[in-house]
């Protein structure tokens, strides 16, 4: 009797996620009428706009994932080799971004940044663009810095830290040589989520106008029938693809936890 | 003399070795001050403020309108729907996978759909939803054709409290399966084991034992799940447009804009945002922490 409900229950919701996925796969192979054709995916892949935006998300999310490791990687070797007092008021602050709804962050910046301010990054493409990036790193910042800090946790820094000054090496040399590679596996799959994010990102873009992905789905969506369904099963399938990489390197590490 | 020569030797050296510890964590509070408090001041402190500068509470007031009242009234209906059936849901399936004797096998694979589930928020989650429930969508044209259920005659619409409540489960359910798996499996065997020896049957063990120990968990997830949904935008921008009046779509409106006329209510109106997601985090933080004194 149990068994007959837990199977019910098990049932129940995975229809619940299958039928929107079946409906989204299914509606974008119709575009030809009375047939199954992948039309609708060789209309959007074609599209200039598509590979525009595509790109423009793509090389954001890069430059995202860049700047997060330089920002997070340093802080959380820091703060858990010298400042371990901080540790509870940092790990507040980078969940704060789950907290603040990511509209109301960048209606600050747009009213603190604009081109009348002491410092003017909306006033230029380039400016809206650093801005925007260090919008995305804000936004991933809760999953950078714990999948970092799980991954500082697994090691001794201290020995490590120390045995290198003993050999004579800097701190960029102890960085980059020792504990990069180290946490290695913690900072990809941060990047994997940092990219999954980025790429689907729409609220930040859209009120920022910069050219992504999110806003040119949402475009894309209000004008078109078969398309958006072609993409909605693109974005779903690299988000599927990010998150299988995090498990794939997640495996690669003993004891290490994906930040999920 | 000489011990007054060494004690003020000693303050001396301190200071000079202090900041270089504070400066490794320089570029991390300087970046997070920049792009993360400082934004949200300004919209907290804009809020209490004119459009000159000097100080006021009409924009808190302005709130109270019959519009943005109800904004605010559907933006929460919305996401309490959600989150309680998110929950519900999300509970049921974790109980059957962790406590209802299904196949191991089961658990990893569902663990890691719903790490993509709940990352499949936005935009295309809305297009998913319209290509099901939508008017021409599959599941829609099932019912019409071969059941002969007209969802539209029956005041179905996917634009609508419902369509968006629905669409949010997407999201939640996986989030609610993420957060109280680890909780289920923290109840251990030997307190049902005690329950039976004292002679408890299988209900009061669940209402004497598990439940207390679990509400913690689902009440501090139910509100997690609440601040999810008042917070999102582009899902429901993407399904409805413009057309249901939810909080997240007026302060979009409102920044593209100006649509209530006032930049200064925009700023109470995120404001009002701020206060919703902050009670509802404070309250999954505390009951969390109430709940890892059972569950480790």
């Amino acid at each position: 009797m149990k068994k007959f409900w837990a199977w019910g229950a098990l049932i129940v919701g995975l229809l619940y996620f299958i039928l929107p996925l079946l409906g989204m796969t299914n509606f974008s192979l119709k575009m030809r009428r009375g047939v199954y054709s992948f039309d609708a995916y060789a209309v959007v892949l074609s599209d200039p706009r598509f590979q525009e935006t595509f790109t423009y998300s793509v090389v954001m999310a890069l430059f995202t994932i860049a700047f997060g490791v330089l920002l997070v990687v340093p802080t959380a070797y820091w703060v858990r080799l010298k400042l371990p007092g901080l540790r509870p008021y940092v790990e507040f602050v980078t969940l704060l971004p789950l907290v603040i709804p990511a509209i109301v962050i960048v209606f600050g910046y747009i009213r603190l940044y604009n081109t009348s301010s002491w410092l003017p990054l909306t006033g230029s493409i380039t400016g809206t663009n650093i801005l925007l990036m260090f919008g995305y790193a804000t936004l991933s910042l809760p999953y950078m810095y714990r999948a970092v800090d799980t991954g500082l946790r697994s090691i001794d820094i201290t020995t490590l830290t120390e045995a290198a000054q003993s050999l004579g090496a800097g701190w960029t040399t102890i960085l980059t040589r020792i504990i990069l590679p180290n946490v290695l596996v913690a900072v990809l799959s941060g990047a994997f989520l940092t990219f999954a994010i980025v790429i689907g990102e729409f609220t930040m873009a859209a009120l920022l106008n910069r050219p992504a992905f999110g806003p040119y789905m949402q475009l894309l969506g209000a004008n078109r029938a078969y398309e958006p369904a072609a993409l909605a099963v693109i974005a779903f399938a690299i988000t599927w693809g990010c998150l299988g990489l995090i498990q794939l390197v997640s495996r690669f590490q003993k004891g290490a936890q994906s930040p999920v | 003399m000489s011990s007054d020569s060494s004690a003020a030797s000693q303050p001396t050296r301190e200071p000079f070795r202090l900041p270089l510890h504070w400066l490794g964590a320089a570029p991390f509070a300087i970046f997070v001050l920049l792009f993360l408090i400082m934004p949200t001041m300004r919209i907290v402190i804009g809020a209490f403020q004119t459009p000159d500068g000097s100080f006021t509470l009409d924009n808190i007031r302005g709130l109270f309108t019959t519009s943005i009242l109800s904004a605010y009234w559907i933006s929460i209906k919305i996401s309490i729907a959600s989150a309680l059936l998110g929950c519900l849901v999300g509970f049921s399936v974790a109980a059957a996978v962790v406590l209802g004797g299904l196949p191991k096998w089961i658990r990893g694979p569902l663990l890691t759909f719903s790490g993509v589930a709940s990352n499949f928020a936005g935009v295309p989650l809305a297009f998913a939803f319209l290509a099901t429930l939508g008017p021409v969508g599959l599941v829609s044209m099932f019912l019409k054709t071969q059941v002969g259920i007209d969802l539209r005659a029956l005041g179905f619409n996917i634009l609508s409290f419902w369509g968006l409540t629905i669409t949010y489960l997407f999201f939640q359910i996986p989030l609610m399966i993420l957060i109280i798996t680890p909780a289920l499996d923290g109840l251990k065997r030997e307190w049902r084991e005690a329950a039976q020896i004292l002679g408890a049957t299988n209900g009061q063990y669940w209402r004497l034992v598990a439940f207390p120990i679990l509400l913690p968990s689902f009440l501090g997830t139910l509100a997690l799940l609440f601040a999810n949904a008042f917070g999102a935008v582009a899902t429901a921008i993407a399904l409805t447009g413009s057309s249901l009046s939810i909080v997240p779509i007026l302060l979009f409106a409102q920044i593209r804009g100006d649509v209530l006329g006032n930049p200064h209510l925009g700023y109470a109106l995120a404001f009002g945002m701020i206060v919703v997601t902050g009670i509802a985090n404070t309250i999954y933080i505390w009951l969390r922490a109430r709940s890892e004194r059972w569950l480790k």
